[in-house]
């Protein structure tokens, strides 16, 4: 798949060309003069930290906002993209982060549900034909009958791609495609979108991940801070350089924990836990674990495997129907989480806008959130007001939290700021257990580096960290051990030291070692 | 044409889009009054007058603007928790059925020990009436703003039962009160006192209403149970994430809310009707009025009172205003637009109005991303 890699420059007549694109929201410039060009035969990912404008651009880009300023240009021609619509029927085609299909039809139904032939009669022998010679150009197999609910969230992915090239889309644009897929899935997918290429489609990527990007990129357009700073060819990039365009400095990149700190006895011990999942049905299958302090084990998994469920059994947010978590030798009663803030288990949600901070209360109060109940932030039944606004100050500050003020109400700062906010309570009410679940999502890099460096101190100081987290990465970078969950259960538990991306992927798609 | 969310509240257009609303009943109003051969400077100046400055209006617009205070108060209580109560108007009811009840128990008793017993007898029967939208919402989680309004019906139904339909205790059993059915009156001592400033006559009930309110804003913003009750009310998986008893919670809230409008229904006992009256108490739709007091007031206790207080002039304006020449329809519909405007207003505060054709600037919350 490393034959026929593109030129740098931008090749005459370029599929879509966009030139000085600015578009304003009130008290941001999304995009400022970004300029960007994609040819036939193209993959070219747009690399930039969240906020950096990508989404904003393609939106642009797929008619749903119309520019400030700067032109369009599609197959040469200049075009004003007045809705969805226009960019569409100008061969625009998108795929979602979150899939737009009906679960209960099948494969090839789903494809006839987007066609615009007009056709009052469905054309269902058609559409599974289609599917297969789609399928089969693109190296994508799925079973035109099998219903949508059946397939893996890879497969329901290809049946979007299905429908954007059915439609007749010459460009198609795909919003963080990986994010819900395991290594192997998307590896699967990058050889699609090079047969798409290779066919004379152009292929726009929107993701953070680099090393996505050197993997399937021809060009690579990074953005940052509504600008974009460069476009580089594939052969030019290094991890190193991306990561130092997308947040204008050197980064330290995914070097390996080093364990500084001794590892104690066993704090966490989870033994046999069984639970029902939110619509019924066991989403916790038998889960044992346990954890030192001082030590980091992270749980890997394909989103949707069990991991918010174990993490909110383990914090007492999930009644279990069976087993038993215990802290530091003390049983945990489970669906009571003041016994589990009480044992000292700390948490990181996995929503950290309407779980982890109540958003419309200001940034003080949500650093009492936990604390609120004793002194010295309440006396009787009183809250010291006073104390509670000092107290958001010292963690504003110690935390660096970019904020207005302590009186600001949480929801008006940005991810990165937000889980700074969380950290700093949770820390605060010294844990010996601390469960972080996704504690990165949806970070720009430099939130996640210092996120990171607060887990890792977490650990040093003694805590015992449990880190769910469906970057494998991360995982890998932060943890001293790692289990892998699929469909609720642990299939496997390795030393970080000894673990490989391929071993761990396979493990993560239900594959045993 | 297109509403969109606002990005951000602005401040003043809190109090300028209220006064904006005002002015524009006042003229569609204007219209009306002249389509109907009315001068209308002339009808504000009487209404104006009726309401705040002729001899004694004040005192009878307090006298309106009382009940009106405590449901206005019970409805703020739970919507700032997010719990719709639509009950009070129920909760009111049973407030008067408690406090009638005591006061006839405890006839020749002081009044102090009748009004101390009919605030807690009209506030635990309100609590009561209260507490079963709660707990059916705490603990079966049944939508509360329909299981409340419900409760209404059967409010007024014990009611009617107690007066119309039985030989309760309630009812007077006297050979009048036998063919044309009413409450037994109550004892002289149950009567409430009541208070003058100047030539104002204040009555206890909406002294009692704006104690309650400052107790309420004391609650709400300086302890504990405010706290949990503002984090639930925000966002109750932050609040279960934080250790805090949801459930408890919207059960106390909704036992607060029910017990405010049950003292409402005491104070209609002790301060204006001094007999379970089943069918003024039912016609005057006090509960859901409170409603609007409170989405007005966009539950601050404070507000709440003062919105009362206006509502309270509206409404005994319009009783003067009415006359052979002025039928009470006229003043029902502009009552009927004062509060149209006012409360449609309320949406230039949140949102705004986007004509096609206008640049789409300032869209989206999802600003950059």
């Amino acid at each position: 798949m490393a034959e026929g890699w593109k030129a740098t420059a931008a090749p005459q007549g370029a599929a879509v060309a966009m030139r000085g694109i600015t578009k304003r929201f009130p008290g941001v410039v999304a995009n400022d003069n970004v300029s960007f060009d994609v040819a036939a035969g193209e993959v070219h990912a747009l690399l930039g930290e969240n906020g950096a404008g990508k989404t904003t651009l393609v939106n642009v880009l797929t008619g749903l906002y119309r520019p400030d300023a700067g032109e369009i240009e599609i197959g040469g021609r200049p075009v004003e993209l007045h809705s969805p619509r226009d960019a569409i029927e100008a061969g625009i085609g998108m795929v979602h982060q979150h899939f737009r299909l009906v679960d209960t039809l099948s494969v090839a139904d789903n494809l006839l549900l987007g066609s615009r032939t007009g056709s009052f009669v469905l054309r269902r022998r058609e559409g599974a034909r289609e599917v297969e010679r789609i399928g089969e150009a693109l190296h994508m197999p799925v079973a035109p009958d099998a219903k949508l609910w059946q397939l893996s969230v890879g497969e329901q992915q290809r049946v979007e791609i299905m429908k954007a090239v059915r439609s007749g889309s010459q460009v198609l644009i795909l919003d963080e495609p990986t994010a819900v897929l395991t290594p192997q899935e998307a590896r699967q997918l990058f050889r699609t979108l090079r047969a798409m290429a290779a066919a004379g489609h152009s292929v726009i990527v929107i993701t953070h991940k680099l090393h996505e990007v050197l993997d399937v990129a021809d060009r690579i357009t990074v953005l940052r801070g509504g600008r974009s700073i460069a476009t580089v060819a594939r052969a030019d990039a290094t991890p190193r350089s991306l990561a130092a365009m997308m947040v204008g400095r050197d980064v330290e990149l995914g070097r390996r924990r080093r364990r500084t700190g001794p590892i104690g006895d066993v704090v966490l011990d989870v033994e046999g836990l069984t639970a029902a999942g939110d619509r019924g049905g066991d989403a916790l299958r038998n889960v044992t674990l346990d954890v030192r302090a001082g030590e980091v084990l992270g749980i890997a998994g394909v989103a949707g495997n069990g991991q918010r469920e174990l993490a909110e059994a383990v914090t007492g947010l999930r009644p279990c129907s069976a087993g038993k978590v215990s802290v530091a030798g003390r049983s945990l009663t489970g669906g009571d989480p003041r016994a589990a803030i009480r044992a000292g288990v700390a948490h990181i949600p996995e929503d950290r806008l309407h779980t982890g901070v109540a958003p419309s209360l200001s940034v003080a109060a949500n650093t009492v959130l936990k604390a609120y109940r004793g002194r010295p932030f309440s006396e009787g039944p009183f809250l010291r007001l006073r104390r509670i606004a000092a107290r958001g100050r010292d963690l504003i500050e110690r935390y660096d939290v970019k904020t207005p003020g302590p009186e600001t109400p949480a929801r008006r700062l940005s991810g990165g700021n937000l889980q700074k906010v969380v950290l700093a309570r949770e820390f605060s009410g010294k844990p010996k257990v601390l469960v972080a679940a996704a504690p990165t999502r949806g970070l720009d890099v430099g939130a996640i580096e210092t996120v990171h460096a607060y887990l890792r101190s977490a650990a040093e100081d003694g805590v015992a960290v449990l880190l769910l987290s469906e970057d494998l990465d991360e995982v890998l970078t932060l943890s001293d051990r790692i289990a892998v969950m699929y469909e609720g259960a642990i299939v496997g538990e390795l030393d970080a030291d000894d673990a490989t991306v391929a071993e761990l992927g396979l493990l993560m798609a239900g594959g045993r070692t | 044409m297109r509403i969109e969310q606002r990005l951000v509240e602005r401040r003043w257009l809190t109090v300028a889009v209220p006064l904006g609303s005002l002015l524009v009943a006042l003229v569609a109003n204007g219209v009306l009054l002249v389509a109907t051969d009315h001068d209308p400077i002339e009808t504000y100046r009487r209404l104006f007058d009726a309401a705040y400055l002729a001899d004694g209006a004040l005192s009878n617009t307090l006298i309106a603007a009382t009940p009106l205070a405590f449901t206005g108060l019970a409805a703020a209580v739970a919507f700032r928790m997010r719990l719709f109560n639509i009950g009070a108007e129920g909760q009111l009811y049973l407030g008067a059925i408690g406090a009638a009840g005591i006061a006839i128990a405890l006839s020749g008793r002081p009044t102090e020990v009748q009004i101390v017993a009919m605030v807690l007898g009209g506030a635990a029967l309100g609590a009561a009436w209260g507490a079963i939208p709660g707990l059916l919402r705490a603990f079966a989680s049944t939508n509360e703003i329909i299981t409340s309004l419900m409760l209404n019906y059967v409010a007024a139904l014990v009611l009617n039962y107690l007066i119309f339909d039985s030989l309760s205790y309630w009812r007077d059993t006297s050979a009048t009160g036998l063919v044309f059915p009413q409450g037994k009156p109550l004892p002289e001592e149950a009567t409430w006192p009541i208070s003058t400033l100047g030539s104002i006559d204040i009555p206890f009930g909406f002294l009692l209403a704006a104690a309650a309110a400052l107790v309420l804003w004391v609650l709400y913003t300086r302890t504990r149970f405010g706290f949990e009750a503002q984090v639930i009310g925000d966002s109750p998986r932050a609040a279960r994430y934080a250790g805090m008893r949801t459930r408890r919670k919207i059960v106390a809230i909704m036992c607060l809310s029910g017990g405010i409008a049950g003292i409402g229904g005491a104070s209609q006992m002790g301060d204006f009707r001094h007999v379970l009256d089943a069918r003024g108490l039912q016609q005057a739709n006090y509960g859901y009025s409170g409603i609007v007091v409170a989405a007005l007031a966009r539950t601050n206790p404070f507000a709440a009172v003062l919105v009362a207080f206006l509502l309270g002039g509206l409404q005994n304006a319009g009783y003067t205003l009415q006359s052979a020449e002025f039928p009470s329809g006229l003043v029902g519909v502009m009552q009927g637009l004062i509060l149209f405007a006012v409360l449609g207003g309320e949406l230039l505060v949140r949102y705004r109005i986007r004509f096609a054709g206008s640049r789409p600037r300032k869209h989206a919350r999802e600003a950059a991303s």
